[in-house]
């Protein structure tokens, strides 16, 4: 694919605004420029005082930082929406049956769809959940899906994020902060409320609780601690929910029963959200040396006396290799096609495939199909010659490990700057509620853009910034 | 004075909740803004001076206008007067607390506030009242100014709960169609929102947003500090101290322990039986009937 292909513009096109940013953009021609630079100013001010703060790994003073907000919106029309979401709901049932599916009967691998291998030697596969089924059939309770534009009607999943999706605070605060700032907005433009999610997040926890609860279920929310990057979210999450925020040493087993520590004694706890990784769980299954998890969690979940969100063993179907199967997967488990389209993506471990990737490697972006956060990849258009031939020594060495895409070009929202309005790319990912009563999605989810002219890189970790998502109410 | 300073700031409650409503499900706004009207006590004067209920007329009308006694602005002149009349009961952090807020406002509120200045406006206003008790609490002498500081506090809120269960009764009812079924979203919000317990419900609850449950955490839960249960309890503690103090008891001292018993250690069921509506509007009368009483008590009338 040619890089250097307009990217589509998601408020203006060559013929003025699109239709879902009319009103706004109108608006926005309006308003004078200083009043918004203040605008913006208080918006970080906001987002201080609320403590929405996040450290980065790898940083000597560790410093508390903001992950950087504009305020111009990012707007979909209810109909580009409803496709979306119709999609996302049909994907994540295809995911949990998947996962079901490959930590039992595995009928998937029988029928020839998906390589053996592609399991068998996949780190984030969990031999301690084969022949289980977690409470209520259900796997990945809360999903994210990161998605991409590159035109009009061209949506495209760019990954699953089925293990522990973050930024669901940033969506909630950045709409916090978007009715503070300019009310007027809302009064004209109707826009789909997020604020119930920490509500059906609650729900959606409590209908998974296991058989042995009886009464209203006890929800907690487990955190490696202050020190996590995400740590403000478990907390916020907690919060929202009126629910416990613990840490691995305030649980213990007591009569088979994971019980957390309260001023009169253990209390029994049936639902765990975690946002502790799979291998610091259980230092008696996984990982001995994690102190942030509870030993015998695992022996807890398997008698069926907690349910555990998301299910230990779910990260099998963040895999990037998995990842270009799943149209398939999708197809196998509902019957129907996949409404959301892939992006065509070149498997290394294919003799074919790599060649061709080696060959295309200014083209590509390479990902490690174990990677996240946009660590280990390669963007090749943006790279030097150097750090291309470097990544292909590391690709002929192990190609299993990695995955190639086109570099796509990605859908641009204007960013706010003191000159005026500056288009950025932007990607989308919306977050999917799963319980044995049904599927939940948020209108619109977080939008990370990147702040850099012509970057492609969204991660927050690596300079992205955060836009509030409207899904228009017509 | 504090009774006026409490007022100010759950009209600034109301406003936020409405305007709240107003911004997230559009479709309700009109009745919304009603019902805040009808909730501040002043249908009477809106009507007479405005026609429908726009939102930024609203707005205005229950912050600034001169003509309507219980706005934002003009209570707080009449605490800044109050408090003026009666400087040396108060210290002087709570007079500057007092002041200040009264200057701020005037400037705040001189001309009509655009809506996109609202929520700035609101927040102002919620922290000068949260100085002003602060003040109180954290410099006054603990005699009977504190007391009668405290009981009027207490008496507002009452009324000012009281007030909000009585407009949104309709919704809080169990009727046969959703008897253990969800309350509608956007009510419940909005009662839980106007008394700023929309955090405290999820976390003092172990049950989720039902009619009775609601009812009863507004009317009957002691931890809830807004509640009509845990009002009647300070404002009957506070007489008693005043009688102590004074070694006299009053007939107020009386009314208020017969408020407190219709609430003390009852169940909800048996108030949905007694009639919500009858129940709070009884209280509603209680609670102005104890009020005279107290400024008869204590010759606030000369």
């Amino acid at each position: 694919m040619n890089s250097k292909v307009f990217p589509f513009n998601e408020m203006r096109s060559d013929a003025g605004a699109r239709p879902p940013y009319d009103y706004y953009d109108a608006w926005f021609s309006a308003q004078d420029n200083q009043r918004l630079a203040q605008k913006a100013a208080e918006a970080e001010a906001f987002f201080r005082r609320t403590g929405i703060t996040f450290n980065v790994y790898g940083q000597a003073d560790a410093e508390e930082r903001l992950i950087p907000f504009d305020l111009i919106p990012r707007i979909l029309s209810s109909r580009e929406w409803t496709k979306l979401s119709r999609g996302i709901e049909q994907r994540v049932a295809a995911l949990n049956a998947f996962l079901h599916d490959i930590y039992n009967r595995q009928e998937i691998l029988r029928a020839g769809i998906i390589p053996t291998e592609l399991i068998a030697r996949n780190d984030a596969f969990l031999p301690q959940m084969m022949d289980f089924t977690p409470p209520g059939g259900v796997y990945t309770h809360i999903v994210g899906t990161d998605m991409v534009r590159t035109g009009e009607d061209d949506f495209f999943v760019l990954e699953d994020n089925a293990r522990t999706p973050s930024g669901v605070s940033y969506m909630l605060e950045n709409r916090e902060t978007m009715l503070q700032m300019f009310p007027e907005l809302f009064s004209t433009i109707r826009v789909q409320p997020v604020s119930d999610y920490p509500k059906n997040l609650r729900r959606a926890l409590e209908a998974s609780a296991p058989a042995s609860c009886t009464g209203r279920p006890c929800v907690a929310v487990l955190t490696p601690g202050i020190f996590n990057s995400a740590y403000y979210e478990h907390s916020f999450l907690a919060d929202q929910m009126g629910v416990e925020l613990v840490e691995g040493h305030d649980l213990r087993v007591v009569d088979g029963h994971i019980t957390m520590r309260t001023t009169q004694g253990y209390k029994v706890i049936d639902v765990i959200y975690r946002r502790v990784d799979d291998e610091f769980l259980d230092p008696l299954t996984f990982n001995p040396a994690s102190m942030l998890g509870v030993p015998g969690i695992m022996d807890v979940y398997r008698a069926g006396n907690i349910t555990i969100a998301n299910a230990p063993g779910t990260g099998v179907a963040d895999d990037k290799a998995i990842y270009s199967y799943m149209p398939d997967i999708v197809e196998f488990y509902t019957g129907e096609r996949a409404i959301l389209k892939n992006v065509e993506t070149h498997r290394c471990s294919e003799p074919d495939s790599l060649k061709y990737v080696l060959d295309n490697l200014a083209d590509l972006v390479v990902k490690e199909v174990h990677g996240s956060g946009g660590y280990g990849m390669l963007v090749g258009p943006a790279a030097s010659k150097a750090e291309i031939a470097a990544f292909a020594d590391k690709l002929r060495a192990r190609p299993d490990n990695y995955i190639a895409q086109p570099t796509l070009a990605l859908s641009t929202v204007p960013i706010f700057t003191e000159s005026g309005l500056a288009p950025r790319h932007v990607d989308l990912r919306p977050f999917a509620l799963v319980s044995p009563k049904g599927i939940n999605i948020t209108p619109g989810g977080l939008t990370r853009v990147a702040l850099q002219a012509g970057s492609l890189v969204v991660n927050s970790s690596q300079g992205g910034g955060t836009k509030d998502t409207w899904v228009l109410d017509d | 004075m504090f009774r006026y300073l409490e007022r100010a700031e759950n009209i600034a409650r109301l406003i936020e909740a409405g305007f709240r409503i107003a911004l997230t499900r559009s479709n309700h706004a009109e009745a919304e803004w009603k019902s805040v009207i009808v909730t501040s006590a002043s249908q009477d004067t809106y009507e007479a001076h405005h026609e429908g209920y726009d939102s930024s007329q609203v707005i205005n009308f229950l912050l600034r206008e001169a003509h309507n006694p219980s706005s934002v602005l003009s209570i707080i002149k009449a605490a800044r007067d109050n408090a003026r009349l009666t400087r040396t009961a108060l210290t002087t952090e709570v007079w500057y607390a007092v002041n200040d807020t009264w200057m701020m406002f005037s400037e705040l509120l001189k001309n009509p506030v655009p809506e996109t200045e609202v929520p700035g406006v609101l927040a102002v206003i919620r922290q000068q009242a949260a100085l002003v008790r602060g003040a109180l609490h954290g410099t006054m002498l603990r005699n009977d100014i504190y007391d009668f500081c405290s009981l009027g506090i207490a008496i507002e809120r009452m009324d000012s709960t009281a007030r909000i269960i009585d407009v949104k009764y309709y919704s809080l009812l169990p009727s046969p169609s959703f008897v253990g079924s969800r309350l509608d979203n956007v009510q419940w919000e909005t009662v839980l929102r106007s008394v700023s317990a929309h955090r405290s419900f999820r976390w003092a609850v172990e049950d989720d947003f039902t009619a009775p449950a609601i009812a009863n955490f507004l009317i009957l839960d002691s931890r809830m500090p807004r509640s009509l249960n845990f009002c009647a309890t300070q404002i009957a503690a506070n007489l008693g101290l005043l009688a102590d103090e004074y070694k006299a008891r009053k007939p107020s001292n009386d009314l208020a322990e017969q408020l407190l018993a219709r609430l003390k250690g009852r169940d909800i069921g048996s108030i949905f039986e007694e009639g919500l509506h009858e129940f709070v509007e009884t209280v509603i009368d209680d609670t102005a009937r104890l009020a005279q009483q107290i400024e008869q008590d204590y010759r606030f009338t000369g």
